[in-house]
């Protein structure tokens, strides 16, 4: 990990706003690493789980909201569910995935791309529509679907469906989205 | 809790797709087991793991929308087999037993919810209301000879405040279940595990990793196959096994049954019913083994 200063860039600020977001005492990590220990994601994350809520108490905004950790976390509930001190951790990794939303963080552009595939399937269909998501991912990502070996296990076994799903109360299920924007507008 | 199960039944965009068989195995052993499901009359998406990565407010609008729906149906239980759904659920009513949260997510939406429904899931209904022993009594096909390693997958128990059933470290309910079935159910130490989730697709390298420890877990322990919960977990285990296999040099060939399968099986059920032709590793030798004698 990197040595930060933070005498001069600590933000108190950034450490009460995860604290009212999320509900949650930052105080009360005392370091001892289980939530590390548990997590299944270290080898991929650059901050381990228990750095991430050190440097939240550091204040420590931008190295937090910047942290590809956040965005590889499955909310799998290991480290909820083993902190010592019942600090709900997946909750607070959730809040910040929130917060560097909204200030323009994507530092795993694949996974935000993906997550804002399914979401737009569910906003215009009412359910998840696989392909119509597929579609759209690789849209976004300009990736080529690097599943294609998958094709022929799946589609033979009649899974998958090519037209969106028929739900009738889709309208309200939209509703449902712009209702959140323009709130969150407010 | 009444005489006669009854329950509103919400099947989860994935039990309309990719987990069918999960589904159609669910309905087929529940009416066998005099269980009524009732669907939830246009249920909508959860919002599954994206939304809560957007928004609590917006990802709890989107499960309210279905509990509503369920407080017009006079129904008190709604259950659904898919963990990633049950969270959600759960998560939902937990968090809007406070007044303030529950405005803000009843704004959202078009008819308010007001909090009378309690979640459950399938598996939690099969050994709470019906129990493991009415099930034992309605084998008829035990499961004998088989060995399998029971895969909870990582979110089905745990938070343990707001899932609120069996324990988050160490879950037994498909393991007493299918040990009643007739099953040697092998201790499996990752029956909590995660296992890489939705990122098949933006990062298969980590489900990759990940799945590939539980099968190795599973083949090292010596099951024939392993039996899941999850349609997420299943996917990746089953669908994923090949590539699982070309990215780390391993042949595995291990079964991935959904457990309501595997009861099916012990209830007599055709496997068409249980929709075992959708599994993509082929189950045949395991299933023809069941039963047999082992010294045969
Ligand atoms: S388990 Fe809890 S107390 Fe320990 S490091 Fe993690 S968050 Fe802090
Ligand atoms: S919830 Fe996220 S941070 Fe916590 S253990 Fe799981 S993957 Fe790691």
């Amino acid at each position: 990990m990197e040595i930060v200063n933070i005498t001069k860039s600590y933000d108190a600020n950034f450490v009460r706003q995860v604290e009212d977001e999320s509900g949650q005492i930052m105080s009360q990590c005392y370091q001892c690493g289980n939530c590390t220990a548990g997590c299944p994601y270290t080898f991929v994350y650059d901050q381990p789980v228990n750095q991430i809520m050190r440097l939240v108490q550091a204040g420590q905004k931008e190295t937090v909201l910047k942290s590809k950790s956040l965005w590889l976390c499955a909310t799998c509930e290991s480290c909820t569910t083993r902190c010592p001190n019942n600090i709900d951790v997946a909750h607070i990794m959730d809040v910040l995935r929130h917060m560097a939303r909204r200030n323009g963080y994507s530092p795993v552009p694949t996974v935000k791309s993906f997550w804002d595939s399914f979401l737009s399937s569910v906003e215009n269909n009412g359910r998840a529509f696989e392909i119509g998501l597929l579609v759209s991912y690789i849209a976004k990502t300009g990736r080529f679907w690097t599943d294609l070996d998958l094709g022929p296990k799946i589609l033979p076994k009649g899974k998958m469906h090519f037209t969106p799903p028929n739900m009738q109360g889709k309208e309200e299920v939209k509703k449902i989205f712009n209702r959140f924007r323009e709130e969150s507008r407010k | 809790m009444s005489d006669s199960l009854t329950y509103a039944y919400y099947p989860g965009c994935s039990g309309t797709g990719t987990s069918i068989e999960y589904d159609m195995s669910t309905r087929a052993i529940c009416a066998e087991l005099g269980i009524t499901l009732t669907d939830i009359p246009d249920w909508s998406c959860c919002g599954s793991t994206p939304a809560h990565t957007v928004d609590h407010t917006l990802s709890s609008a989107l499960s309210a929308r279905n509990l509503a729906l369920v407080e017009k149906m006079d129904l008190d239980t709604a259950i659904t087999p898919c963990p990633s759904c049950l969270t959600n659920l759960k998560t939902a009513t937990h968090r809007m037993e406070k007044d303030v949260f529950r405005e803000k997510v009843n704004n959202l939406l078009d008819t308010p919810y007001q909090g009378g429904v309690a979640t459950k899931s399938v598996l939690q209904i099969l050994v709470e209301d019906m129990g493991v022993k009415a099930l034992k009594d309605k084998t008829v096909k035990p499961l004998k000879g088989l060995k399998v390693a029971a895969y909870y997958g990582c979110i089905m128990n745990r938070p343990p405040e707001v899932m609120n059933f069996d324990d988050p470290e160490h879950p037994m309910a498909m393991d007493n279940i299918l040990t009643a079935l007739g099953a040697t159910v092998l201790p499996f130490p990752l029956k909590v595990e995660c296992c890489g989730a939705s990122f098949g697709i933006p990062r298969k390298d980590i489900v990759m990793n990940l799945s590939g420890k539980l099968l190795d877990a599973a083949k090292d322990i010596g099951a024939d196959a392993l039996a899941t919960a999850c349609p997420l977990c299943q996917m990746n285990l089953d669908l994923r096994q090949d590539q699982i296999n070309s990215s780390g040099g391993t042949n595995y060939d291990i079964p991935v049954f959904y457990y309501t399968q595997l009861i099916g099986l012990a209830l007599g059920l055709s496997e068409k019913k249980l929709g075992i032709d959708k599994l993509c590793v082929s189950p045949r030798k395991v299933i023809n083994a069941i039963g047999r004698d082992e010294a045969s």
